[in-house]
């Protein structure tokens, strides 16, 4: 068994990149990762990777060079850059390769998705009434958290006012104005409680990361970041996902509390020994409730956390410090890597103007999605 | 006008009429719709109940894409809601009959078939919502 290092990391701007394929993003990420490492692709010996709604990751070998490597394609969900990330992860750490990538990309269409019934298990008519969108799972799940745990209108405000202002710093963020919280509060309602500026926007991106042996690490001489746990789950029972129909009376725990809790047990660390997170934030409701759902603070209190701005750069336990979803966008494929990226850009003491002060040790990422998915990643300097 | 549901098997023919869900014979868990094909295998049909209150809620204030919304033009906004049937389920539902700026959580609601959209041939289609019980 061998531990796991991240010694390469690689990014397409996210955003809107009109003429550029979800492919051409992909390579673009491929390529900075090889070279932030000084690695070349026939170096690689095993990848995973995928997207959404951008092709077959695996295609991209007849532009990378035909080497023959072991090339696995990854199709699930939110959670498909954690799942590319963890299969090469397990080929590392199993001692079958030494070497090996994982990349996430997609390129979306403009507004929100529009799933069709039949794909996810339900009859036509709740898509043909209006009741299919996962806007509206956010803001009915969100709206049931403010009820029972005295969450204000402002610390959604809050979320999202912070995430602009850390997008503002982050090269790869494709909203880089701040947008003060009047004007969040004030924008237009598009799905109570939640306003148009509290969503994120489906968008495009990529990143790849190069994954290495503990010797082979030591051999390429970067800083070590080490894979302490990269865990994917799926829902317990009494979960409330997006498209339910219904949800159970008797209420049960989420996708997000079972991997953070494998992942918390596999990297032998608790919450508390966090230095920087990156979580998944589709809408600023997301942030709030997946803070206590990773176990970073107990429920409600979110309120004073935002109030006295603690999730911000500087703060106790700066959360998404390159602005998230909301600053990003949300390229299905991407996100996840995305996150990782910025951990181990934290983690580096490279990330600049965005940069966590003091000596953060330990990072966090977090995705969760349809149809109760998560996938948690703790790394380690 | 004529009028038929959007789609057979949500509620009951009675009058009033009851939503359909669907009992796990192992478990006794409530689900709803009731479930169709071969996952219907656990479950028994169950009529549920007509009264509950909202357990969460929104207002869906832009056009969703067709498809496989298939609502009609022009597009007014509506709310929505999780409707808690006590001890049965919690059931996603249109709501019909409230003020927008009236809508919280544990407001008590009923069940109604309301008017959906008119099809080519002149037939209402009909769907249904809870409206305010109080």
């Amino acid at each position: 068994m061998s531990a796991v290092y991240i010694v390469g990391v690689g990014i397409h701007p996210f955003g809107r990149t009109e003429g550029r394929t979800g492919q051409d993003q992909a390579l673009h990420a491929i390529r900075a990762a090889l070279a932030d490492c000084g690695l070349d692709w026939p170096d690689i010996q095993v990848a995973y990777g995928g997207s959404h709604a951008a092709g077959n990751a695996d295609a991209m070998v007849s532009r990378l060079g035909l080497t023959g490597l072991q090339f696995i394609n990854v199709k699930n969900g939110c959670a498909t850059g954690g799942s590319a990330l963890l299969g090469v992860a397990a080929a590392i750490r199993a001692g079958e390769y030494d070497l090996g990538m994982a990349v996430g990309f997609d390129k979306h269409p403009r507004g929100a998705f529009n799933d069709l019934p039949s794909e996810w298990g339900l009859p036509d008519w709740v898509g043909e009434t209006g009741m299919m969108l996962t806007t509206q799972f956010f803001a009915t799940k969100i709206q049931r958290y403010m009820h029972e745990h005295g969450i204000s209108a402002a610390t959604l405000g809050r979320a999202a006012e912070k995430a602009y202002a850390n997008g503002a710093l982050a090269d790869h963020a494709w909203r880089r104005e701040p947008i003060d919280l009047d004007a969040i509060l004030n924008s237009q309602m598009v799905s109570d409680p939640l306003t148009k500026f509290m969503f994120c926007s489906p968008a495009e991106g990529a990143a790849a990361l190069i994954l290495a042996s503990e010797a082979r690490a030591r051999q390429i001489g970067g800083p070590m970041i080490k894979l302490d746990a990269a865990v994917m789950r799926t829902r317990p029972p009494g979960s409330f996902e997006v498209f339910a129909p219904c949800i159970d009376v008797v209420r049960g725990g989420t996708a997000t509390e079972v991997a953070a809790k494998a992942a918390y047990e596999t990297a032998g660390i608790g919450p508390a020994d966090i230095d920087v997170a990156q979580v998944q934030d589709a809408e600023a409701g997301g942030e709030i409730m997946h803070m206590a759902e990773n176990g970073f603070c107990k429920d409600g209190e979110q309120e004073q956390w935002l109030a006295e701005g603690r999730t911000r750069i500087g703060g106790k336990l700066p959360i998404n410090t390159d602005g998230g979803c909301l600053a990003c966008g949300e390229p299905i494929g991407a996100s996840g890597l995305r996150q990782v990226y910025e951990n181990v850009v934290q983690l580096r003491r490279a990330a600049g103007a965005r940069q966590v002060p003091g000596d953060p040790k330990v990072g966090y990422t977090h995705v969760y999605g349809a149809p109760g998915v998560s996938a948690v990643t703790i790394l380690s300097r | 006008m004529a009028t038929r549901p959007i789609a057979d098997g949500i509620w009951t023919d009675e009058q009033p009429p009851r939503l359909i869900g669907g009992r796990d014979r192992a478990t006794g868990r409530i689900v709803f719709p009731m479930p169709n094909g071969g996952e219907a295998e656990r479950f028994d049909p169950v009529p549920l109940l007509r009264e509950g209150t909202i357990w969460s809620w929104t207002v869906q204030r832009f056009p969703p894409k067709p498809p496989p919304y298939a609502g009609p033009e022009p597009f007014e906004p509506f709310a929505l809601a999780y409707v808690e049937l006590p001890g049965e389920v919690i059931v996603e539902s249109r709501l019909t009959g409230f003020d927008f700026d009236g809508l919280a959580c544990g407001l008590p609601v009923r069940l109604t078939i309301i008017p959906f959209v008119e099809t080519a041939d002149g037939t209402m289609l009909t769907t249904y919502a809870f409206e305010p019980a109080a």
